[in-house]
């Protein structure tokens, strides 16, 4: 076997056992977690019995080992078991909202990877000159101010005094592209706003750093441009921690938005899971954070593999 | 085109330095340089570090390194003063006319790129050829410089082909947009002798062949000898002689040109073995964790005290890893050391205080190996605490004849590394070293970093101790002039394997083995027409076999 098919499937199952391991800790914290779905189910008044009955019925009395391979089992063929306050399919409930969580992080992604890396090549052109200090204060700023106040700010000058987009984000399946594209404007441009110092800041860095190589010398020397010079002979050298950078950030935009999904009234995932948790249901929780666990160690170890297979020395072994 | 194809005058060079605690300040490093190059000629720029020589080369493509600028002077390239130039004129002036060939071609080659696109980048930028043609003189060169499999080199990456051809194909790249005038930066400094010999003779024959011009930067004067038809010394950003490569070498005429003509001019006589070895290394093999074969194969060699075994070998052959073996660090998978007349733990764990005072080492990068924040006077003085358990005046004491005994003196108990220069820093391992009073010191390229002058005089400076001390050396090394100088007894090892072994003269005296015969051919001699020699040799012997 080729090293580098070795490196590759070493991650992947890495990958898998961290995931696993995920699942464990997920499914021991809900448990240890304060709080009686039945009672927050039944409400003050109910009866000891009636308590009883239900939480025997829910199968909270059951071992903790058996509750948890039956959850797994159940998760890897796509079961998430059911939401225990309102009876429905975890799944079902779920999907419509992991879509939407997904759409609004692909189209922030979208702006923000290629403006940030762009901002990035444009700060080491014109490095230590007003641009790079310019872009630097800029994007420093915007990461320093808490998400959801740059929210309500858009909120108020864009949507309120302006009047350009809504100040809802509320999209269904009958909108088309253009008019959820709409709807969902301004919750992309503050993520973008989020996510964009750390990736711009990283692109400049990783690109100085290659810049300072010997061979970049001799790109100099053979008379190419300064454009030329970064994105042909340092870009390439570069990736690696571009895309480390870019993959936390993405993850970022699919975990972390609870906060911009609560603020644009967004039925993401992340509202979904806020909902959950004051209702103490457990099972919609431990589903919820599976997911996000999952999209969080598959995009880190896609960086990963595009970092293997961006070392030359890995694809073309002597 | 004109007769001359580089014009420059009065060429002043400029850098802003930052000296910690005290402001930025500008200082001159190249102090007004005058030279003229014809077209198809060789000039060779030759000094020690610090001369401004590779300054002075890239100034020939309006290019300063870091934070170093032009200013004052004229560079005149094919009638064009290029300092007076905008960005665009230099763009086109680089990759084009004038070429650059680095010291370093493996840090000089982009990782990511294959070699072919490399090659052929400038040609093709700088609209000289189409990219099929450049692809096509690109073959044609990488055959002229004897690259194996011309055809399909160029479709490897970099980290594929061996340090000597990637050499090789650096001077393809520089040759490749048929430019006027190549600058070669240490073509083959990095290179091992006997990978030298040939890359330098590709060189020779490239710019023979293509009638390209060319300034060959080196410090190494028996090098420039065999490749340049004039020469100019340069010392501190001054012209100390210029003239054609027969004068220079066989008629110098300043202090300083003759001192580099005749460096390494230490005589040592060998000594006899009489003792019991202070050190023997009996039937030793090695290997690195996680590899499949041996770095060193039943290796057997013996140093008495006070004497000096150098091990001579070039970067693969095993030879530090003999001393990694001795220190402790890499435990052998056969075999023992014998230090002192006690057999010594396999493992650096299992070796008592004792064993670490009495087996020292000094390394080839002198600024690495020192605490960059402590004074010389406590790198010193570390020592003298831990086995000796010194203290106060005592110590303090100590340290001062330490400083007396390496030749800097009391003045420098206070300093930091980074006031040091290079030779000075050397200076401080030694002594730290020798504040252990060990038997035994394993020098492990030392000199290698170091100016010839400098190297020298650590040289001297060593076996000077070693009388006061009676310390024994095992002197690790890839420069047989520094073995000429020092040793006492020699191992000369090659691919893991002691090929020769035994007193200097023995294994300096022919009738040798063809590896010892190979590599002590192979190291430059300063006598005009030396390559020619030496080549028209193997040829003939290849011939005959």
């Amino acid at each position: 076997m080729s090293p580098i098919v070795k490196l590759l499937a070493q991650r992947i199952a890495l990958s898998l056992l961290l995931l696993l391991l995920i699942s464990v800790v997920i499914f021991a914290g809900t448990i240890v977690l304060p709080g009686d779905v039945a009672q927050s189910i039944l409400g003050q008044s109910a009866t000891p019995e009636a308590l009883a009955n239900l939480r025997a019925e829910l199968g909270v009395n059951d071992p903790p080992v058996q509750r948890y391979f039956a959850w797994l089992f159940g998760a890897m063929q796509g079961d998430l078991g059911t939401a225990l306050t309102s009876g429905q399919d975890i799944a079902q409930a779920l999907s419509s909202r992991f879509w939407n969580t997904l759409f609004l992080a692909f189209w922030a992604a979208v702006v923000a990877v290629p403006l940030a890396i762009f901002l990035g090549l444009l700060a080491v052109r014109f490095k230590d000159r007003w641009p790079d200090k310019m872009i630097s204060a800029v994007t420093l700023a915007s990461i320093s101010i808490p998400e959801f106040l740059i929210g309500y700010v858009l909120m108020y000058f864009i949507a309120v005094k302006l009047r350009w987009f809504p100040s809802v984000a509320m999209v269904n399946d009958s909108m088309g592209l253009f008019d959820k594209l709409n709807a969902i404007a301004l919750p992309i441009a503050v993520l973008t706003l989020v996510v964009l110092a750390h990736m711009m800041r990283m692109t400049r860095a990783a690109i100085l750093n290659v810049m300072q190589s010997a061979y970049i010398e001799t790109a100099e020397l053979k008379g190419l441009n300064a454009f030329q010079v970064i994105y042909r002979h340092a870009f390439p050298n570069a990736i690696a921690p571009i895309v480390n950078v870019v993959m936390l950030n993405l993850a970022y935009l699919v975990v972390g938005v609870v906060v911009i999904e609560v603020v644009f009234v967004y039925p993401g995932m992340g509202q979904y899971l806020v909902d959950h948790v004051s209702k103490r249901d457990v099972p919609v929780v431990q589903a919820c954070g599976l997911i996000f666990a999952a999209v969080y160690i598959g995009l880190n170890m896609i960086a990963d593999i595009v970092a293997i297979l961006s070392n030359p020395r890995l694809r073309h072994p002597k | 085109m004109s007769d001359t194809l580089l014009k420059v005058r009065d060429l002043k060079i400029g850098a802003t330095i930052y000296p910690p605690g005290e402001r930025p300040r500008d200082i001159e490093i190249v102090h007004g340089v005058s030279f003229d190059l014809a077209p198809g000629k060789v000039l060779g720029l030759i000094g020690e570090s610090g001369a401004g020589k590779s300054t002075i080369g890239l100034a020939s493509m309006a290019y300063g390194r870091g934070g170093v600028k032009i200013t004052g002077g004229e560079v005149w390239v094919n009638g064009r003063d290029i300092l007076k130039g905008g960005h665009k004129d230099i763009r086109k002036l680089r990759g084009a006319e004038v070429t650059y060939v680095s010291q370093s071609a493996a840090a000089s080659f982009n990782p990511a790129k294959k070699i072919m696109d490399q090659v052929v980048e400038a040609a093709v930028e700088q609209k000289k050829f189409s990219r099929k043609d450049a692809e096509a003189r690109a073959r044609v060169l990488f055959a002229k410089l004897g690259l194996p499999d011309p055809d399909n080199i160029g479709e490897r990456y970099p980290h594929q082909v061996s340090g000597g051809q990637l050499q090789r194909c650096m001077t393809a790249l520089a040759l490749c947009p048929e430019p006027d005038l190549v600058v070669f930066d240490e073509p083959t400094t990095a290179l091992d002798v006997t990978t030298q010999i040939d890359v330098l003779m590709a060189i020779k024959e490239a710019i023979r062949d293509t009638g390209v011009a060319a300034l060959y930067i080196t410090h190494d004067l028996a090098v420039v000898a065999q490749v340049s038809d004039d020469i100019m010394v340069l010392r501190m950003g001054n012209t100390v002689e210029y003239g054609n490569v027969d004068q220079i070498i066989n008629n110098p005429q300043e202090e300083y040109t003759k001192a580099l003509v005749s460096v390494r001019s230490i005589e040592h006589e060998e000594k006899a073995p009489t003792e019991e070895p202070v050190l023997s290394v009996r039937n030793i093999t090695a290997r690195y964790k996680g590899t499949q074969f041996d770095v060193l194969h039943n290796v057997n060699v013996d140093l008495y005290p006070g004497q000096t075994l150098a091990v001579v070998g070039e970067s693969g052959s095993g030879k530090s890893t003999l001393a990694r073996v001795i220190t402790g660090l890499l435990p052998p998978r056969e075999g023992e050391i014998e230090f002192a007349g006690r057999t010594l733990s396999p493992d650096l764990k299992g070796r008592t205080r004792e064993d670490l005072r009495e087996l020292q080492m000094i390394y080839q990068m002198a600024d690495v190996a020192m605490n960059p924040r402590q004074t010389v006077g406590t790198i010193i003085g570390r020592p003298l605490e831990f086995y000796f358990g010194m203290r106060g005046a005592e110590k303090k004491k100590r340290i001062i004849e330490l400083l007396d005994e390496i030749e800097l003196g009391e003045k420098f108990m206070d300093r930091y590394p980074a006031e040091l220069s290079g030779g000075q820093k050397q200076r401080v391992c030694i002594a730290r070293s020798l504040a252990a009073k060990p038997k035994m010191i394993i020098c492990d390229e030392v000199t290698s970093a170091l100016d010839p002058l400098v190297a020298d005089g650590i040289l001297k400076l060593l076996l000077d101790l070693q009388k006061i001390e009676d310390v024994a050396y095992l002197f690790i090394t890839h420069d047989l002039a520094t073995v000429r100088a020092i040793s006492d007894n020699i191992a000369v090892m090659y691919q893991g394997k002691v090929q020769r072994y035994g007193g200097k003269s023995k294994v300096l005296s022919p009738p040798f083995d063809d590896y010892t015969d190979l590599l002590l051919s192979s190291v430059p001699e300063m006598k005009l027409g030396w390559l020619e020699e030496v080549i028209a040799h193997r040829k003939m012997e290849s011939a005959g076999n």
